[in-house]
């Protein structure tokens, strides 16, 4: 059951001085109100997982990595290769993060990073397929949140995407209904780059990029991926709190004007990888 | 979605013979459930959910309870037979995430701070599915806690909206949501003019997004409408204790 979440309580101080800044504009980081905190990717982080990268938006360090197998197609998509996104709310991240049964926030977190891949089609699951309705190729983007400072989404939907770009294959021959593993790798081509954007809502104020005390602080967020081509594959409100129609509409054009600049940044060192 | 299916027949209306922008038949009923504070039965098209409220009641065990508010518990959960293959009854990871987004979406509702330390469970049970389950289990579920007494802000509305053949449309069946290229499901409540409930998944430009809301905000007011209807028919009746 989904229950009603109990965060850390914020001091009444911090949160008066951030109502405070907001309301001239500013922010408690002295960042603007729609400006990202510097992004460090680092591609390759992990040597033993096909494709891996580790990502710093702020303090909140995510690590993303890719490993592969061959699988069984699911029944109905015999013709595609498996991709399945899972996040780790790592204990050592946070002391909100506890061991465990997977907790709702990491469910949805890791939801939300599949859609945003799966619907932008950024992975091309046909081309995944070895033999139809026998035997493609599984991916499993495993995602470690390693340090907590809010925003998990956009950070883990860079994160994903580039350890996807650094992603290499090993090719398989086919004989009959057998395959064999070859010595030879070939590189998993991305046919877009989605860019997660997320608010934070402060009554009628928002900011993107929220920190963890922003997060806290925060009445809801609203999270949008925009795909290379300025359409949007996901959305998802998360908290409680409600936004007018017209404020939502809002956020759209913000968030394509935001989106290109951000993925020009985030995926900046896909094109160099070789 | 590998394969290609055409989701308009001919004439230009859906194969379930509905115009783009037209709501499957709709049956609410209030007051379903002997033992609930409060239920509700929702039949949109072949959908069948059922919603109960319990509470507020004691929060237990003590430390999941809040000193300023009562706290919700929300489950939504499919029957194992509510889908053609058997669906385990175990909650799957989309059932723990749609349980979430509907407690999102019912916590602005609900005036919390009249129950301190108290909890209220909303559970929703869906007999058969047919698409936009989470938006006719939280317009269900909204009811049900009407139904319990418990004050709210106001009543929250749900329904789906999206992309088909290159079509914006409301309402979406299981075939619509499978084969077609957007699913947005919005709950939408019209005197407060606030959105709960937001998650979209597919492609969808910011044109047609923009499209897809002012469809969603007519079918949540016309839904709206319904609510308020079944709860007038519950309470023009005189209770049966039974």
């Amino acid at each position: 059951m989904s229950i009603t979440e109990q965060r850390p309580i914020i001091s009444k101080l911090e949160k008066q001085e951030l109502y405070r800044l907001l309301a001239e504009g500013k922010r408690v980081d002295g960042r603007g109100l729609l400006q990202y905190r510097n992004l460090n990717v680092q591609l390759n982080y992990i040597e033993k997982a096909e494709g891996s990268a580790l990502v710093e938006l702020g303090n909140t360090k995510i690590l993303a990595a890719v490993k592969v197998g061959v699988a069984l197609p699911f029944a109905d998509t015999p013709n595609e290769g498996i991709l399945i996104v899972n996040a780790e709310l790592v204990p050592l991240a946070s002391p909100v993060f506890e061991p465990g049964p997977p907790s709702e926030e990491s469910i949805s977190l890791a939801r939300y990073v599949d859609r945003s891949i799966r619907e932008s089609k950024a992975v091309d699951l046909s081309s995944l397929c070895i033999i139809p309705g026998r035997s493609v190729y599984s991916l499993y983007v495993d995602l470690y949140i390693l340090d907590y400072d809010g925003n998990l989404i956009d950070a883990s939907v860079i994160a994903s995407v580039n350890a996807l770009g650094t992603t290499k294959l090993p090719k398989y021959s086919v004989e009959g209904q057998s395959i064999k593993k070859l010595d030879e790798y070939f590189k998993l081509e991305l046919k877009d780059l989605p860019v997660s954007i997320t608010y934070a809502f402060f009554g009628d104020k928002y900011v993107v990029d929220p920190c963890l005390n922003e997060e806290y602080a925060s009445d809801f967020t609203i999270s949008m991926t925009v795909k290379s081509d300025d359409r949007f594959c996901a959305i998802q409100k998360n908290g409680g709190g409600m936004i007018s129609p017209r404020g939502f509409l809002e956020l759209l054009d913000k968030s394509i004007a935001l989106g290109k600049e951000l993925r020009s940044i985030a995926y900046s060192k896909l094109s160099g990888n070789g | 979605m590998s394969e290609k299916i055409s989701l308009f027949k001919e004439d230009g209306r859906r194969l379930d013979d509905r115009a783009p922008d037209e709501l499957r038949p709709i049956k609410i009923k209030v007051g379903v459930l002997s033992n609930a504070q409060g239920s509700a039965y929702i039949e949109q098209g072949k959908n069948k959910i059922l919603a109960a409220v319990y509470g507020p009641k004691e929060a237990l065990p003590k430390h999941i309870s809040l000193p300023d508010r009562c706290i919700l518990r929300c489950r939504y959960h499919m029957a194992p037979f509510s889908t053609p293959e058997r669906k385990s009854p175990a909650p799957s990871r989309r059932e723990i995430e749609l349980s979430m987004v509907i407690r999102n979406a019912l916590e602005p509702l609900v005036m919390t701070s009249l129950f301190p330390r108290t909890v209220i469970d909303i559970f929703i049970e869906v007999l058969q599915a047919d698409g936009g389950t989470r938006c006719a289990g939280l317009t269900a579920a909204v009811l049900a806690l009407a139904d319990a007494g418990i004050p709210l802000k106001g009543l929250t509305a749900a329904c789906a909206v999206g992309k088909a053949d290159g079509k914006v449309i409301v309402d979406l069946n299981d075939l619509e949501d499978k084969y077609g290229e957007a699913d947005m499901p919005i709950a939408y409540n019209p005197t407060l003019d606030g959105i709960t409930l937001l998650q979209m998944d597919g492609i969808m430009s910011k044109e047609e997004i923009e499209q897809a809301l002012s469809l969603a905000i007519t079918a949540t007011q016309k839904i709206h409408k319904m609510q308020v209807e079944a709860l007038k028919e519950r309470f023009s009746v005189p209770r049966r204790e039974g």
